[in-house]
């Protein structure tokens, strides 16, 4: 296992009160498999992933679990040797290309940054380094191009060079968080598509989190559907698609517009909206939107749970409750 | 090529600010102050001798007349003679000017190391002890009255301590030869480190005392524009390459929150340069702001409007040196219309 996180659980300490962001939350990624962690807006899955790099900002703080990394736990290691690690083995690309650049720093400079810091190359080396990461990320000219400033770009350019800076020094885990989201639908698939086969080229691990279940369907291996701050379903990507089981999953697998349907009803829409994260309902985060709630449900919280390849939290799958599940 | 028509174009339009700055101060002049004969003549002077003199000064022909005069004559370079002195305003301005020039310039200098060092501090370890200290530093800076200030520090390091000197530029003893009118430039020329040494220490205190209030203004400004900056995207992304926060911060938050640092930093200069009439006058400084106010209260009308104008040039060019900076913090920022 390359990533394994345990337990991990970060909270936003607030003036109205503690958030739960991250809410007991265990996962892990295999070498050179591509994780991805779906969830809405506010459902923890960027928080997650900031945890794993150590970039979390005041307020935010993990409070308990473990964050292995080649066995090593990086929630034990000092800023200086996270340093160490960020950028060289583990590195990040972010949602929005457009700001994540340095504006008053060439390209050049900002990729040659990154590698001088971890590798021990000459500017002219780290030069030439660039100049092929760039060209390995599809960028045209990148001789040139690396001289242009990050205005001088569109955003999917943009967004390959963040990926170029983030494979500069060949990692062994790329978070992406939301890499495609800011972006036209067009460049959207190639993004995709390159993240695909650099994946293959540089052999890394991918934690791609997405609130897009297209992007899942076509990038991911495995995939973790989050919500509230907690893992609602776990299965890798085939099964989760043809047979989704906790009640969520299903609600946003059906809220997918298709263009196949000529049903001429209207979308499906999960009720109601998420829940002010100050108030949690008791019981299952869910249990105030899902349409198969049981009164169970509002009381006890549901343990994540391995059924048929899945690791599922519902009472739905509960051998207690087993009934209920056979008669789905 | 285009940065250099840019100048151009911005020196080009000195010449309708100046228009405009000379017509203002000539008109207040003439409406405002009192007639300046009897000042110049003393107060037993006859009407007749009076009336001659503002004959022979020009003063009873029509405002407009006297106006386009004094621009043909300035047209030429001759900004007139000090009613007083019988020198050419000229003459009289550039020997104070290097002394103001000095001071300005080591306000600045003090102003924007400490400024900016404080605002950095305060907005990297925000809301910390240090934050709070440099507030209360960048508060006591702004509200507290310069003269008061001056007169505190010549008490403590001249009177108590003995350690710097508390008025003039420069002992005597020790004048270089006069060569650009800054001592500092000039005692270094000629090789005099007597000189050198004992300007530099003459500087300090009136330096501190004019510099306290632009240092407060530029800690606050770099605080607010270093907390923008630090929350940033690109912020994110240089943490996440695995560099030290040092380098973060030095590199990457401080050279984006640069631009309004320096914009606060050239409106300050460009008010030291129009001279500090409280700190010379504390400090007995030889500068041109208190000679100015002095010239005001004298209806000295040449000298006053020549200054005024000195200061107007000198402000559209500080001006255009922080538009030219900017562009070099900024390669976002051009100064050329795109074509098409």
């Amino acid at each position: 296992m390359l990533l394994e996180v345990n337990h991990l659980k970060t909270d936003f300490k607030l003036k109205k009160g503690i958030v739960h962001a991250v809410n007991d939350v265990s996962f892990g990624i295999e070498k050179g498999e591509i994780l991805a962690i779906v969830g809405e807006s506010g459902s923890g899955k960027s928080v997650t992933s900031l945890s794993v790099m150590g970039l979390l900002q005041e307020p935010g703080k993990v409070v308990d679990g473990e964050i292995l990394y080649k066995g090593e736990d990086l929630l034990k290691k000092s800023e200086k040797e996270l340093q160490k690690i960020r950028g060289d083995q583990i590195s990040m690309i972010f949602q929005e290309p457009m700001t994540s650049l340095n504006p008053v720093y060439r390209i050049k400079d900002q990729i040659i940054e990154s590698i001088m810091t971890h590798m021990k190359l000459s500017r002219k080396e780290a030069l030439a380094r660039t100049v092929e990461m760039l060209k390995t990320v599809g960028i045209p000219s990148p001789g040139q191009r690396a001289n242009d400033y990050p205005h001088q770009m569109s955003g999917g350019m943009r967004q390959r060079v963040m990926i170029a800076m983030a494979l500069a020094c060949n990692p062994e885990l790329l978070i992406a968080d939301e890499p495609t989201t800011a972006l036209d639908v067009t460049i959207q698939a190639q993004i995709l598509e390159l993240l695909y086969s650099l994946r293959e080229r540089f052999n890394m691990a991918v934690l791609l989190i997405t609130h897009d279940l297209g992007v899942v369907a076509e990038a991911a291996d495995r995939v973790i559907v989050m919500y509230c701050g907690q893992i609602m379903e776990e299965a890798d990507v085939k099964s989760l698609f043809s047979n989704p089981m906790h009640p969520y999953t299903l609600g946003l697998l059906n809220s997918i517009p298709r263009i196949e349907d000529e049903s001429g009803e209207r979308l499906y829409m999960i009720k109601g909206m998420v829940p002010n994260p100050l108030h949690m309902p008791q019981g299952c985060p869910f249990s105030d939107r899902c349409d198969r709630c049981m009164e169970r449900c509002t009381l006890e919280m549901p343990e994540l749970k391995e059924v048929g390849g899945h690791k599922v939290r519902c009472f739905l799958y509960n051998q207690e409750a087993g009934k209920e599940a056979d008669d789905r | 090529m285009q940065m250099i028509k840019y100048m151009i174009k911005r020196i080009l339009m000195l010449i309708p600010v100046l228009i405009g700055v000379s017509i203002i101060v000539f008109l207040i002049m003439r409406v405002f102050s009192p007639d300046p004969a009897p000042i110049v003549l003393g107060e037993h002077a006859t009407q007749q001798s009076m009336q001659e003199w503002r004959l022979a000064n020009g003063l009873n022909d029509p405002i407009w007349l006297q106006y386009v005069n004094y621009i043909k004559d300035a047209m030429t370079g001759n900004l007139g003679t000090s009613y007083y002195t019988k020198a050419p305003v000229t003459q009289e301005i550039f020997s104070r000017f290097p002394a103001t020039i000095e001071l300005a310039i080591a306000a600045i200098i003090f102003a924007s190391l400490l400024g900016i060092f404080l605002g950095v501090v305060s907005a990297v370890k925000k809301n910390s002890i240090f934050d709070n200290g440099g507030r209360i530093l960048a508060l006591i800076g702004v509200s507290m009255p310069i003269f008061w200030l001056g007169i505190l520090l010549i008490i403590l390091f001249s009177g108590t301590l003995h350690w710097l000197p508390s008025t003039g530029r420069l002992n005597p003893l020790y004048q270089p030869t006069q060569i650009t009118g800054f001592y500092l430039i000039d005692s270094l020329l000629t090789g005099n480190m007597n000189a050198l040494v004992d300007a530099l220490r003459h500087l300090v205190l009136p330096a501190l005392a004019l510099g306290m209030y632009s240092m407060a203004i530029i800690t606050r400004m770099t605080r607010s524009s270093m907390l923008e900056s630090m929350s940033q995207d690109y912020i994110r992304t240089a943490r996440a390459k695995g560099i030290t926060n040092r380098r973060v911060i030095r590199k990457h938050a401080l050279r984006n929150a640069l631009i309004p640092i320096v914009t606060v930093i050239g409106l300050q200069f460009g008010s030291l340069l129009g001279g500090a009439v409280l700190t010379e006058t504390v400090f007995s400084w030889p500068g041109i702001g208190a000679y100015t106010v002095n010239c005001i209260l004298k209806s000295d009308f040449p000298v006053v409007q020549g200054v005024v104008l000195l200061v107007a040039v000198v402000y559209v060019l500080v001006n255009l040196a922080v538009d030219i900076i900017y562009a070099f913090l900024d390669p976002r920022i051009k100064y050329a219309k795109k074509e098409g």
